[in-house]
C-alpha cells in the first residue's frame, strides 16, 4: 500500500492548495503523444480523474478517536485471520519523530501494514502521531479515503517533512509498488530497487531509522510477475508513476491483472519484527555515505527476514 | 466485558496486599503483562499511575491507568486514562489470620466500537481470563514460597545461640 518511491526519486506529489496536481502534465503530454488523438485524450482523462482524487496532504485528517474505535475490527482480522505477531515494539523510541522503514508485501492489500498499525496504535496509544506514506493510486481509490483517518498521506518528500516535523512516527516502504508485487518465489527477499530516498529523509531531519521486517504478506496470494514490460508498454509509469502491472492468481478473480480491484487474501500468518534504531550520524559519521548505509540497512533487514523465514515450516500456515 | 478469577492464598492479608500493590513485583506474577511501569512520582496509593500492556492476540493492549481506590489492605481499583477502556480491581478478604481470599477483576472494552467491539471483547475473553487465572496462581506460588522462606529463616535464627 505505502511507498516512498516518490520520495526516493525526488518527485513531488505536486499538491497545490486546491488539491490539484500540476507537475505531471508534461508527462501526460508526452504519453498522449502531445496531440489531440483519441488514445491521448483518454489517457489524459484517466490521469486527470486519478490525480483529482488525490487528497491534499493534511496531517490533521488523522483521527485518533476513529482509530481507537476501529481497533477492535483490526484486532479481529489481525489475530484471528492473519494470526499476527509483532515483536520488538520496544525498540521504537518512546517519543519524538522516527522513520520506520519496512519491507512491503501482499499486493495492493498489504496485510502486514494493517497488523503493524494495530500493534503500534495499541502499544503506544492512538494519541501518538503515526503516519504512513502511500502511493497516489491507493489514496485515490474509491472507498479507501478512510486510510487518511489512520494517518496515511501521499508519498512525497514534502509530506514526509511535514510528518517528521510534527514529531510523528513515519512508516515508509522504500520498495513501494516494485517490492509489493514481487513474485511469490521472491517472497523472502527485501528488494528496495536501489531507492535511497529514505536515507536522505532520515539524514535531513536527523531522525533515527528503525527497520521493520515482515514476513507472510507475500503468501496471501500467488504473485506471478510484476509485469514491468506491460506497464511500460501501456505508459503507466509515466501516467500514474506505476512501474508495474502485477499479474497474480487470486481469489475471486483467478488470473488477476493489475490488482486494482483488490483480492481476497489467503490467511497467511504475518510475523513482524522491529529492529533496534539506527542513528545514522552516530554510526556512519557526520556525512554518511548513502550506499554504505543502504547496504547496511538492507543487510540487517535481509538477515532478519531470513531468520523469520527459517521459523516457518509451511507457506501460509506459518 | 467483565472477567474475573479468584483463589485462596495461605498468607496474611497484609502480606498479599504488599505484593499486589508493589509496582516492582507486578511483572513477577502478572501473566501476559509485558509492561507495568510507574508513570509520575507516586509509586503506590490513590492517584498513582502506571503504564501497562497485556498481550492479547496479535497486539499488546493497555495504556495509562490510574489507581482510583486504595483501601488498605482490602481493595485496590484502577481505571484507564488512555488506551483501551478498562477497570481493574484487587479484592482481598480475610478467611483466617493466615489465609486470604483474593479476587482479581478486569472490565474492558472500547466505547463506540459497535458490533466489532462486542465481538472482539468476547473473542478475547478466554485469553484474558486465562491471564487472570495464571496471574493468581503465580501470585499464590510467589507469596507462599516467600512465606516459607521467611519461616525457614526465622527457624534458623531461633536455632542459633544468642
Amino acid at each position: 500500500m505505502s511507498e516512498t518511491s516518490a520520495a526516493a526519486s525526488g518527485s513531488l506529489n505536486g499538491h497545490s492548495t486546491n488539491g490539484r496536481v500540476h507537475d505531471h502534465e508534461p508527462a501526460q503530454e508526452r504519453a498522449a503523444g502531445g496531440g489531440p488523438s483519441l488514445p491521448g485524450r483518454i489517457a489524459r482523462a484517466i490521469t486527470g480523474a486519478v490525480q483529482s482524487r488525490i487528497p491534499v496532504a493534511d496531517l490533521d485528517e488523522r483521527d485518533p478517536d476513529y482509530i481507537r474505535e476501529t481497533l477492535p475490527r483490526l484486532w479481529l482480522a489481525a489475530s484471528l485471520y492473519f494470526r499476527g505477531e509483532v515483536r520488538g515494539l520496544g525498540n521504537i523510541p518512546e517519543d519524538g519523530p522516527v522513520l520506520l522503514v519496512g519491507n512491503h508485501s501482499g499486493g495492493n492489500l498489504t496485510p502486514d501494514t494493517h497488523v503493524f498499525t494495530l500493534a503500534f496504535s495499541a502499544y503506544f496509544g492512538v494519541e501518538r502521531r503515526f503516519h504512513q506514506l502511500a502511493h497516489n493510486l491507493v489514496l485515490s481509490m474509491p472507498g479507501l479515503g478512510i486510510l487518511r483517518k489512520y494517518g496515511t498521506v501521499a508519498a512525497s518528500p514534502d509530506n514526509a517533512r511535514k510528518a517528521l516535523e510534527s514529531g510523528a512516527a513515519l512508516l515508509v516502504y522504500p520498495g513501494g509498488d516494485y517490492e509489493v508485487h514481487r513474485p511469490v518465489w521472491e517472497r523472502n527477499k527485501v528488494d528496495f530497487d536501489g531507492r535511497k530516498g529514505f536515507i536522505r529523509m532520515a539524514l535531513e531531519h536527523d531522525v533515527p531509522l528503525v527497520p521493520v521486517v515482515a514476513i507472510g504478506g507475500q503468501e496471501t496470494s500467488l504473485f506471478l510477475s510484476r509485469g514491468e514490460t506491460l506497464s511500460k508498454l501501456l505508459a503507466l509509469d509515466k501516467l500514474f508513476r506505476l512501474k508495474v502491472l502485477p499479474i497474480s492468481l487470486a481469489i475471486p478473480w483467478g488470473l488477476n491483472v493489475g490488482d486494482m480491484m483488490g483480492h481476497w487474501p489467503l490467511p497467511a500468518k504475518i510475523t513482524i519484527e522491529v529492529l533496534p534504531p539506527i542513528h545514522l550520524r552516530e554510526e556512519f559519521g557526520a556525512d554518511p555515505d548513502l550506499d554504505e548505509v543502504y547496504e547496511h540497512v538492507l543487510r540487517v533487514m535481509q538477515e532478519t527476514l531470513d531468520a523469520l523465514a527459517a521459523e516457518r515450516r509451511l507457506p501460509v500456515i506459518g | 466485558m467483565r472477567v474475573q478469577a479468584q483463589i485462596d492464598i495461605s498468607a496474611p492479608r497484609e502480606v498479599v496486599w504488599e505484593w499486589i500493590t508493589d509496582p516492582a513485583k507486578q511483572l513477577h506474577f502478572l501473566s501476559g503483562v509485558t509492561r507495568w511501569e510507574v508513570s509520575g512520582d507516586l509509586k503506590r496509593g490513590c492517584g498513582a499511575r502506571y503504564r501497562m500492556l497485556m498481550r492479547v492476540g496479535s497486539a499488546e493492549i493497555g495504556g495509562l491507568v490510574e489507581v482510583v481506590e486504595f483501601d488498605e489492605p482490602g481493595d485496590m481499583a484502577w481505571t484507564s486514562v488512555t488506551g483501551l477502556d478498562q477497570r481493574g480491581r484487587w479484592r482481598l478478604r480475610e478467611v483466617s489470620p493466615e489465609r486470604t481470599h483474593v479476587e482479581f477483576r478486569l472490565s474492558y472494552g472500547v466505547a463506540g466500537s459497535g458490533l466489532f467491539g462486542w465481538v472482539s471483547e468476547r473473542v478475547a475473553a478466554p485469553t484474558v481470563t486465562g491471564h487472570l487465572r495464571r496471574s493468581l496462581q503465580q501470585l499464590k506460588r510467589s507469596v507462599e514460597h516467600d512465606q516459607l522462606r521467611r519461616a525457614a529463616t526465622a527457624r534458623r535464627e531461633a536455632r542459633q545461640p544468642a
